[in-house]
C-alpha cells in the first residue's frame, strides 16, 4: 500500500505536499515493521525541524524509533489525537495517523525524496 | 478473571488483630504520639497495613517467587544481560556481620576492612579494564554511562572546548544515546557495515571538531568483536574526541583483551553482569567506571586512598565531577563482586570468558539448521539469531520467546539489536552445562518444527505458566496501575 500522490524518505516517512506545506507521517511498511504503536511523542507547533534530523518518536511494543523530518522548516500543526489514540498510526498511517505539518523553508529538498515507484523498490529490497 | 488477578495481595490476606511480630519492651520512657507530633500531622484512623502472621507472609512471598523465573530456577539466556549463576558464597561474604553492621558514617579508622576491600576491588577492576583508576560509585550500568558522559563534558570544558556531539553505532544499547542526551549532547548514529562492525568510512565522515566522544560496545550487541577497534580509536582521537567503552559485553574478554589497550579512555563494567552480582529484581546494580590517567582528575570523589599503611577517603580533586551516589555506592554489591574475582583469580577469569564464548558458539552452531544466523563466523559470548524463516509461517520472534516459557526456559532478548529483523539475542553464559545447552538446542528445534507444522500452537503460547499470553499492546496503551481495592473505592 504505497499511495502514488505522496513523496517518501528512505527512513519510511511519507510527505504530502500542498503549496508550501507538507503533511508528514510514517508509511504502512513502517507501521507494520514497528508493530502495535503504543506511544507517540510529537514536536510542538513553532519548532524548527531540519531535513534528516529526528523530530518525533514512535514507541511500539517492540522498540522506540525516531521519526525524521523529510524536509526542513517550521512545524505549524501536530496531530494531538495520537497522544491518546496512537493506534491510528497502525490503523490509518496515511490519513488519521498523520503526525505533523511542516511549513517548508527549502522546497528544493523535496527533490531528495523518493516517488512511489522508487520507494516501492526500496521496500522490496528489504527496507534499508 | 484471569489467574493473574486470582493471586491475592498481602493486604487481602489481612485479618483484624493478627500479628506476625512481637516488639521487645521499650528501653526508653513511653510517650504518646500526640505529645510528639502536632495535631495536623496525626491520622484520624490507623493506616491500612496488612495484619498477617509470619507464616502468612512467608507463604505469600514464597508463592509469588514460585510464579517467577530466575537463574536459580533454570536456564536464562537473555542476551546482553549476562544472567550467569550467582555463586552463593557471594551472599555469605556480603552477610558477614562486620559488613552488614557497618554504618556509612563509621569513621575511617574503624572501617579499614571495608575500605581495603573497595581499594582492592578498584585495583582489580582497573587491571581488568586496562585503566589508571576506577570509581565504584555508579549504581547501575546506565548510571556509569552518565558518569562517563559527565567526565567527557568536564574534560572538554577544561580544555576550553564546547564539543557537542556523541557518536553511537546503530547497534548500540538504547541507554547510550539516552545517557549522552541526558548530558546535553547531540547524538549522531554511525551505521554498521555488512560484517556488523562500525562503518569506518561513515565514521571518518562524521567525526570533527564537534566530536566529544564515541560510545562503543565491544564485543558489539551482535556478539561480534570489533576488529577495527585500533583504527576506530585513531579516527576518534585524531579528531580530539574520547572513546567510551560500554561494558555490557565484557564477559567475553576478561583477562584476554583490555579496553584500555584497545584505546578506550573511559570504561564501565556492570558488576551485576560480568562479576556475578544479582541482576534485575535480584538486587541493586553497580556500574564501576575506569578512566585513563589523563581523566583521573575528573573522576567522582571520594576515591579510596592507601598510603602504604592506612586506607582512607580522598576528597581532593578540584576538577572532579563530584559525587554521583550517596555514601560509597551499593557496598554489599561490591563485596559480592570482590568475592567473585577473588574466588576465580586471574586464571579463573580467563576461563570464565573462554567458556562463555565456547558455550555461545556451541549453541549458535546447534541452532544453525533451524534458525537464520545473520552474521557469519565465530561469535563472542553471545550471538544474534533471527526468526525470519519462521515468520513465513506467521510465527514471530515474540512467539518463539513465549513458547520457550512452556519448556521452563527464560526467553532470549528479542527485537534487539534493531538492525536484525526478528532478532533473538542469545547469551548462554559460562555457567551452563553441556546438557543444559543441548536441551535448549533441542527445544528450539522443536519450536522451529512447530512453527512450520502447527504455527498456531506457537502463536498462542505459553500454556503452562501462571499467566497466559498477555495483551502487551493494551497494557502499554491503557496501563492500569491502581491496586484493585483502590479501584473499588473509586468506583464507589
Amino acid at each position: 500500500m504505497i499511495p502514488n500522490d505522496l513523496r517518501y524518505s528512505r527512513e519510511h516517512e511519507w510527505a504530502r505536499v500542498e503549496g508550501n506545506r507538507v503533511t508528514v507521517g510514517i508509511t504502512d511498511f513502517a507501521q507494520h515493521e514497528l508493530g502495535d504503536v503504543v506511544f507517540v511523542e510529537l514536536p510542538h507547533p513553532g519548532d524548527e525541524v531540519k531535513a534528516g534530523q529526528p523530530m518525533a518518536t514512535v514507541e511500539s511494543v517492540k522498540s522506540v524509533s525516531d521519526v525524521f523530518a523529510p524536509v526542513s522548516g517550521k512545524v505549524v500543526a501536530v496531530n494531538d489525537v495520537l497522544v491518546n489514540e496512537p493506534e491510528k498510526v497502525n490503523d490509518a498511517p496515511y490519513s488519521d495517523g498523520w503526525m505533523v505539518v511542516i511549513e517548508m523553508s527549502n522546497p528544493a529538498e523535496l527533490g531528495d525524496l523518493l516517488d512511489a515507484d522508487a520507494y516501492g523498490k526500496l521496500v522490496e529490497e528489504g527496507g534499508h | 478473571m484471569s489467574s493473574q488477578t486470582d493471586y491475592p495481595l498481602i493486604f487481602e490476606r489481612s485479618q483484624p488483630g493478627r500479628r506476625g511480630v512481637s516488639l521487645p519492651a521499650s528501653d526508653v520512657p513511653r510517650k504518646r504520639v500526640a505529645d510528639l507530633l502536632p495535631s495536623q500531622a496525626l491520622r484520624d484512623k490507623p493506616p491500612a497495613l496488612p495484619e498477617v502472621s509470619e507464616v502468612d507472609v512467608i507463604r505469600h512471598y514464597t508463592g509469588l517467587s514460585r510464579r517467577n523465573h530466575g537463574v536459580d530456577n533454570g536456564f536464562y539466556p537473555l542476551g546482553s544481560c549476562t544472567m550467569k549463576y550467582n555463586p552463593k558464597i557471594n551472599e555469605d561474604m556480603a552477610s558477614l556481620p562486620g559488613f552488614t553492621g557497618l554504618h556509612p558514617y563509621t569513621p575511617e579508622e574503624l572501617s579499614q576492612g571495608a575500605l581495603k576491600l573497595m581499594y582492592e576491588l578498584e585495583q582489580y577492576l582497573s587491571e581488568i579494564a586496562g585503566v589508571a583508576r576506577t570509581t565504584l560509585q555508579p549504581a547501575a550500568g546506565a548510571h556509569g554511562e552518565l558518569t562517563g558522559m559527565l567526565i567527557v563534558k568536564a574534560y572538554h570544558r577544561h580544555k576550553g572546548q564546547d564539543r557537542r556531539q556523541v557518536i553511537v553505532p546503530d547497534s548500540a544499547h538504547g541507554t547510550n544515546p539516552a545517557s549522552a542526551a541526558m548530558c546535553g549532547f547531540d547524538v549522531v548514529t554511525v551505521k554498521s557495515d555488512a560484517t556488523g562492525g562500525v562503518d569506518l568510512e561513515e565514521l571518518r565522515r562524521l567525526v570533527g571538531p564537534n566530536t566529544a566522544a564515541l560510545m562503543l560496545t565491544n564485543p558489539s550487541t551482535l556478539g561480534l568483536f570489533e576488529k577495527n577497534i585500533a583504527e576506530i580509536a585513531r579516527i576518534v582521537h585524531d579528531a580530539g574526541g574520547l572513546l567510551y567503552y560500554d561494558g555490557a559485553n565484557a564477559n567475553a574478554i576478561c583477562g584476554i583483551s583490555r579496553p584500555g589497550d584497545m584505546g578506550f579512555d573511559i570504561v564501565h563494567f556492570n558488576l551485576h553482569k560480568t562479576f556475578s552480582t544479582p541482576h534485575g529484581g535480584g538486587g541493586p546494580g553497580a556500574g564501576s567506571v575506569g578512566v585513563s590517567a589523563d581523566l583521573v582528575p575528573f573522576l567522582p570523589r571520594p576515591l579510596i586512598s592507601f598510603d602504604g599503611n592506612r586506607y582512607g577517603l580522598d576528597y581532593s580533586g578540584p576538577l572532579s565531577i563530584g559525587r554521583v551516589r550517596t555514601f560509597y555506592a551499593n557496598f554489599g554489591v561490591l563485596v559480592k563482586a570482590y568475592t567473585y574475582i577473588r574466588m576465580l583469580g586471574p586464571d579463573g577469569l580467563v576461563r570464565m570468558s573462554k567458556d562463555a564464548v565456547l558455550n555461545a558458539n556451541y549453541v549458535m552452531n546447534g541452532l544453525r539448521p533451524y534458525y537464520h544466523i545473520p552474521y557469519p563466523g565465530l561469535c563472542q559470548h553471545e550471538f544474534v539469531a533471527s526468526a525470519v524463516q519462521q515468520k513465513k509461517h506467521g510465527v514471530r520472534a515474540l512467539d518463539v520467546a513465549k513458547r520457550l516459557l512452556d519448556f521452563g526456559t527464560h526467553p532470549p532478548t528479542i527485537y534487539f539489536p534493531l538492525i536484525v529483523e526478528e532478532a533473538l539475542m542469545i547469551e548462554p553464559t559460562e555457567t551452563e552445562s553441556k546438557e543444559t545447552l543441548d536441551r535448549f538446542i533441542s527445544v528450539m528445534a522443536e519450536i522451529a518444527r512447530e512453527a512450520e507444522l502447527e504455527p498456531e500452537k506457537v502463536q498462542n503460547a505459553p500454556y503452562t505458566t501462571p499467566v497466559g499470553r498477555l495483551d502487551e499492546t493494551r497494557a502499554a496503551r491503557h496501563p492500569d496501575l491502581a491496586w484493585r481495592s483502590v479501584r473499588k473505592e473509586e468506583d464507589g
